[in-house]
């Protein structure tokens, strides 16, 4: 089986997952989780040279993931517990009372593979600036990944790290943006326009790389491509141009699906629609 | 008791010496700061260990999420601007990326409370107690002299957890032993007497002390015990302590809502119920003028704690 096609295949099953999970609580955020599943799939899977079957905090010698955007926390704790960091079993008790699968990321209940509680947005990619410059003192070679979301564009702080990264030559840093054009009151370009975010992010001194992050082999070639150009003095953007709800038709493009959680007959609808590869947990 | 006051100080400084000092002991420290290097003291750690040094800027948010990311990697961040941008502006970044998230960073914040002067109310932060009081798992400190203050610097940078340290810039008497070690959490008695605890923090220890003795003088037995450590609370050496005094008096350079004040008559409504008199600001924000005129119009001065004391007394 080709490369692509076994990631699909994970990603296909990280979906099932995802719809899953959150129909099974009756809340969490599908849409955004979906259209990530092919970046974090490629990440996780192919690019990043991760430890998971004995996590440490420090991560010394380890590729980091901090997702900023804590909100899309269902593709997150799939990916995680589909690579091992624990057991998928536990998927089923997301967003439950004494789950260590929060509503949000944290590393409050020490789940595995997390390393820093997000929700509150915008404050991510300070923190792996923060982890990016630990492994410069550290010595180590390897990369700092965070993914935002582009309505957290909106946030002040993320404007300050964007500064900081160029400013301070964080060449160890590969930022991501999921570009889905949706947030919660309707399309970005109507809640608040971001403008041309690469013509900004290249202004404050960033190299920019615009793709469609629901491509898997673009994905993986870009990544492939930003792990070369680190250590040339510039932090790194992979503008993620993805749909909200990818791979369910009809959570596909709109803003509905962002915070919503499927029925019975909608979770029979979208389960239809992706191959169960893997075995759901 | 003899209180010897060695030279007069400024608490920042206590805290540069004291960074210097564990930067030196421990190539795990760094540090950061928001363009502020000099009204921190910092100057001798950024010149010394340049490569563990971050300037951020004017980017408080940003420090912050930085400091907790350093942590990721084995570093223990010390990062360094004024109380009112340690605090206020960046709230919800110690909440989530530092106190939720459990990261061992150091918010060593400057220039708290009124005795910042001149620059009025918009840098005179007196709500900072409160706000890191609140946070579960946050340690806090407020030293009260320049001594102390270093000895704080070499407490928490041991310690494993995040802690907000609280100091300020005037330079005010520095009386405590230059070779005692701050034990978090542990209060420190002053001076043992039997007719009313006065419970101190920060600036106002030595204003304490200066009540104490007069109230001495009247024939009145105070006993003096400075917090400094609000958060964990010494409730076993308060308790013990208003045992045996039967009344209470809190002084504190911060608002009355949410200080130190607050906390102990909690403890003692809970445990001990006793008349408390408390020596704070009454809900208001600061102005312009001197530190002393500050002191004297927001009613934290010597002769403040005195009255207060006199008060706890007749409601005994």
């Amino acid at each position: 089986m080709s490369e692509i096609k076994n990631l699909q295949r994970i990603a296909s099953q990280v979906r099932r997952d995802i719809v899953r999970m959150v129909h099974a609580c009756q809340s969490g955020h599908p849409g955004g989780s979906l259209g990530c599943t092919d970046y974090l799939t490629a990440l996780y899977f192919h690019e990043m040279k991760i430890k998971p079957e004995v996590f440490e905090m420090d991560g010394v010698g380890e590729d980091l993931f901090f997702l900023s955007n804590g909100h899309i926390s269902p593709v997150f704790y799939s990916i995680l517990a589909r690579r091992g960091y624990f057991d998928v079993s536990e998927l089923g008790s997301f967003r439950k009372l004494h789950s260590r699968l929060q509503g949000h990321p944290t590393t409050h209940e020490g789940l595995p593979g997390v390393r820093m509680s997000s929700g509150s947005l915008g404050q991510g990619m300070s923190v792996a600036i923060g982890a990016a410059q630990a492994k410069k003192l550290n010595n180590d070679q390897s990369l700092v990944f965070v993914l935002m979301g582009d309505g957290e564009q909106q946030e002040g702080q993320v404007w300050e790290a964007a500064i900081n990264a160029a400013g301070k030559n964080v060449d160890n840093l590969v930022a991501a943006i999921d570009f889905n054009g949706q947030q919660i009151d309707g399309p970005v370009s109507k809640v608040m326009p971001l403008g041309d975010l690469k013509a900004k992010y290249e202004a404050f001194g960033w190299i920019v790389y615009p793709l469609n992050g629901n491509d898997m082999q673009e994905v993986i070639d870009t990544l492939k491509l930003a792990r070369k150009n680190a250590f040339q003095g510039k932090p790194q953007l992979l503008l993620l141009k993805t749909e909200m709800g990818q791979g369910v038709d009809f959570m596909v493009g709109t803003h509905k699906w962002h915070g919503a959680a499927p029925n019975d007959e909608q979770l029979r609808l979208a389960l239809a629609q992706l191959e169960e590869t893997l075995g759901d947990y | 008791m003899e209180f010897k006051i060695q030279n007069y100080q400024d608490t920042r400084s206590g805290f540069g010496a004291g960074l210097y000092e564990i930067g030196k002991l421990n190539p795990k420290v760094v540090a950061l700061c928001a363009d502020l290097i000099g009204s921190l003291k910092m100057d001798a750690f950024v010149k010394d260990f340049p490569e563990r040094f971050f300037q951020t800027g004017i980017s408080e948010a940003n420090m912050i999420g930085m400091a907790a990311g350093l942590t990721i990697g084995g570093y223990i961040p010390f990062t360094g601007t004024f109380a009112n941008f340690s605090t206020g502006r960046v709230y919800d970044q110690i909440r989530q990326s530092v106190a939720y998230s459990g990261k061992n960073v150091k918010i060593c914040a400057s220039h708290a409370g009124l005795t910042l002067g001149e620059d009025g109310a918009t840098h005179q932060i007196l709500e900072d107690i409160g706000m890191m009081k609140m946070l579960p798992g946050m340690t806090v400190i407020v030293p009260c002299d320049y001594n102390q203050t270093r000895a704080a610097v070499h407490a928490i940078a041991a310690f494993d957890g995040p802690v907000y340290l609280r100091f300020g810039r005037p330079k005010v008497p520095n009386f405590t032993s230059e070779t005692e070690p701050l034990i978090i959490g542990k209060a420190q008695m002053l001076q043992e007497g039997t007719d009313v605890s006065i419970f101190a923090t920060g600036h106002l220890v030595w204003k304490a002390i200066e009540a104490i003795q007069q109230l001495e003088k009247e024939g009145i037995h105070a006993e003096l015990i400075n917090i400094h450590t609000i958060k964990p609370l010494d409730n076993e050496a308060i308790l013990r302590s208003v045992s045996k005094t039967k009344c209470v008096v809190t002084a504190e350079e911060h608002q009355r809502n949410g200080g130190l004040g607050d906390s102990i008559a909690q403890l003692l409504a809970l445990n001990l119920p006793t008349p408390i008199e408390m020596v704070a600001v009454d809900d208001q924000f600061g102005q312009s003028g001197t530190p002393e005129e500050l002191l004297g119009l927001y009613g934290l001065e010597t002769a403040d704690i005195i009255a207060a004391a006199k008060k706890a007394i007749s409601r005994k």
